[in-house]
């Protein structure tokens, strides 16, 4: 996928101006923040289950050579085989040798968001074997050249107008506004191609150390399709899905719906171990799996190493302001939101995806919904913090922390300028008590109103606090 | 082509020793480090349980009950039978109010061994096969229900094709009282005690009928999957 994450500023600023990207993401904020909220009250243990996940990741992350040893002799001894890939670039060669073998010409694929980062459906169709996507979303997606803007609900970023555009122009069949006529159209059109495919390509969400099985957890069915019908199954996945026990994976099954869609639990969980065994009558008669690796084995060990606890459930982009103004898209590469402005400079460097970890409010809400406690707001910190040590910040953002650090450094200073720009800031607001237009900051005002600063300053309010504080205490 | 797959095995072996390479150096420890072997072998052997809410922890009567509300809040449906002989009728009985003129069946003894006839009166036919783009219904056993979320657990053997649980527009379930454990921790114990240590080539969980919120985010039942589940519940 084309990295446009250097644009960020300008694409969310577009993205706040486009009226149909808008309506759409005004869903967002009463669909998935509710049923989650519905879902956690009905769990009165959710909030130790976050922490017993945060803490067996953790301990998966403190041995992940080991179980990952042990997940692939476990799969080898079914029958399987397991590849291992350093690189996307690693990663599409073996998948499209995996395909070159078996002589495929199409390929059947699950949602899957490693292989949105691999890039594989362009290097699969540039190699002569074409990918069909099966999630409804994606499915949509793909008929209109475009890419995911959520990690669990792909098109997001649509309106029910632009699927029944994209539908019509492509199923060659009167024109339907009723989302139920349009999900069956796509069952109708996929039916064939499921049982046509010569390769099923899923993700997994955990890979069974203990028994070497992968699981795909999903509400369509679309995923157990790929995967049983074709001849060949492909597991695409990451080093950190990884798990110790089915007693492992179950406490994170129990948090995952809860957290993404809040459902109690998505309609399929389904477990894949090897290929089909002697007297079966249908399952995949080739099993392999491809681990990725993409910059993750070099975030052990790193302040970043809480990043490889996500489980890729989307609450925190589900909850996040900035997410739910600008879009997925805006984020300019595969994963959006607070846990995509933490990868992306990982993966694709932070000359390029530096920008992100300044899209944050930091207002706190990521970390306080994360299941697995991932302190997402101090992540981007470290991001902004080498971003600022490599010199890679803007001007204007330099010399405005740059002169902050020098005021805040030399407190007799600080509090006079401080004072001194709270009063400018009240001069510039109208009767209402807004700046309408701040220098330096019009992506900011463009948009709403500054409150002006009210009041004292915080170094004022502080000391009287502490004042009355001691106060009461004699 | 011999050439690009021997290049591709030769990118997984080095990618294979630069990841654990990486991990092992982030770590600060190397594969003879037997602290962490024990660690993890520890584990791996206990299989202990994490947390598991109360609310699957329930008395039996209590547990079946919860199973036959969470499973009917997941818009599954719900027939009660006395026995599994009454399995044949009820199933003629769905077929024909629903105008299905036939039933693919899993070939589990269980199911083979009932007498079909309520079906042949009805001209509805019967045969034991994988399933088919087209095919209408399906019944298939399960292995056990999950109270906890109203969950079935179905899992693959040469008598039960698992295209089974997925192409047919309707699944009939079979489930027995019996069979319902409290949380899916018992269910592995249970599969574990069955299977051994290698699980069946599948495993599905199953919680009600395929779905899809992808337009627009609005509810529509019946994606890929099945569009509805009928969980034939047998109160032995
Ligand atoms: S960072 Fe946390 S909240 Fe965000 S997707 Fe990952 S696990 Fe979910």
């Amino acid at each position: 996928m084309q990295i446009n994450t250097p644009f960020f500023k300008q694409r969310a600023h577009d993205a706040l101006a486009d009226e149909n990207l808008q309506k759409a993401l005004a869903k967002l904020k009463t669909g998935f923040p509710e049923k989650r909220a519905i879902a956690v009250d009905r769990m009165p243990e959710f909030e130790e289950l976050r922490n017993q996940g945060r803490d067996l990741k953790n301990h998966i992350m403190e041995h992940l050579d080991l179980y990952l040893e042990q997940f692939e002799r476990k799969v080898i001894e079914n029958g399987g085989h397991v590849h291992w890939a350093r690189t996307a670039d690693d990663a599409n060669q073996i998948i499209l040798d995996i395909c070159q073998q078996v002589d495929a010409k199409t390929v059947t694929k699950g949602k899957s968001m490693v292989t949105e980062e691999i890039g594989l459906n362009d290097y699969l169709e540039a190699n002569g074997v074409q990918p069909v996507e099966t999630d409804l979303g994606e499915y949509i997606l793909q008929l209109r050249h475009d890419h995911p803007s959520h990690i669990i609900a792909p098109a997001i970023h649509l309106n029910l107008e632009d699927v029944s555009e994209a539908f019509h122009a492509n199923h060659h069949r009167p024109k339907s506004n009723d989302p139920a006529v349009l999900m069956q159209e796509a069952r109708e059109m996929l039916r064939e191609k499921f049982v046509a495919a010569d390769v099923g390509i899923t993700g997994a969400n955990f890979c069974v150390a203990e028994t070497g099985s992968t699981i795909i957890v999903t509400n369509e069915g679309n995923g157990d399709l790929t995967q049983t019908l074709p001849k060949t199954h492909i597991v695409v996945t990451s080093i950190e899905k990884v798990v110790p026990t089915l007693e492992d994976m179950t406490l994170f099954l129990r948090l995952l719906a809860r957290s993404a869609t809040g459902q109690e639990f998505s309609v399929y969980n389904t477990l894949s171990t090897g290929p089909r065994r002697e007297g079966d009558q249908d399952g995949p008669e080739n099993f392999h799996v491809v681990l990725v690796d993409n910059g993750r084995s070099e975030m052990i060990g790193t302040e970043f190493q809480d990043m490889l606890r996500c489980i890729r459930c989307s609450a925190c982009m589900n909850h996040c302001p900035v997410y739910g103004a600008v879009g997925g898209h805006s984020y300019g590469w595969v994963y959006p939101g607070p846990m995509g402005s933490v990868l992306t400079p990982q993966m694709i460097g932070i000359e390029k995806g530096g920008m992100l970890p300044n899209a944050s409010t930091f207002c706190g809400k990521c970390e306080s919904v994360c299941p697995v406690k991932i302190p997402l707001p101090k992540l981007m910190r470290h991001w902004r913090e080498d971003e600022f040590e490599k010199h890679l910040q803007p001007k204007a953002a330099r010399y405005g922390l740059a002169s902050w650090a020098f005021f805040a450094k030399r407190p007799t200073l600080y509090k006079p300028y401080t004072r001194m720009a709270s009063w400018l800031m009240k001069s510039w607001a109208g009767k209402d008590g807004r700046i309408k237009k701040l220098p330096l900051a019009s992506g900011w005002t463009d948009w709403r109103d500054m409150p002006a600063p009210q009041g004292k300053t915080f170094m004022q309010a502080w000391k009287e606090q502490q004042k009355t504080k001691t106060g009461e205490q004699r | 082509m011999s050439a690009t797959i021997k290049d591709s095995s030769t990118r997984s072996q080095t990618s294979r020793a630069d990841i654990f390479a990486n991990i092992r150096r982030g770590l600060k420890s190397d594969s003879s480090d037997t602290q962490r072997q024990q660690t993890v072998a520890n584990r791996l052997s206990a299989k202990a349980d994490n947390l598991i809410p109360a609310r699957s922890q329930l008395p039996p009567a209590e547990q079946v009950e919860l199973f036959k509300t969470m499973a009917t809040e997941a818009a599954a449906e719900l027939i009660e039978l006395e026995s599994l002989a009454e399995v044949p009728q009820a199933c003629a009985d769905w077929l024909t109010q629903h105008h299905v003129d036939q039933l693919n069946c899993a070939s589990d003894t269980e199911l083979s061994t009932l007498d079909w006839q309520p079906l042949d009166e009805q001209q509805i036919g019967r045969n034991e096969r994988v399933a088919q783009v087209g095919d209408i219904a399906s019944l298939t056993c399960s292995f056990t229900g999950i109270a906890e979320t109203g969950t079935l657990m179905l899992h693959s053997s040469a008598q039960s094709p698992t295209t089974l649980n997925f192409l047919p527009d309707n699944h009939l379930v079979v489930l027995h009282r019996s069979a319902i454990v409290g949380c899916y921790e018992e269910a592995w114990k249970k599969l574990r005690q069955t299977f051994g240590e290698t699980l069946p080539r599948t495993v599905n969980m199953i919680t009600g009928p395929s779905r899809s919120a992808d337009i627009e985010q609005t509810l529509q039942m019946g994606a890929h999957g099945p569009k509805t589940l009928i969980i034939l519940f047998i109160k032995d």
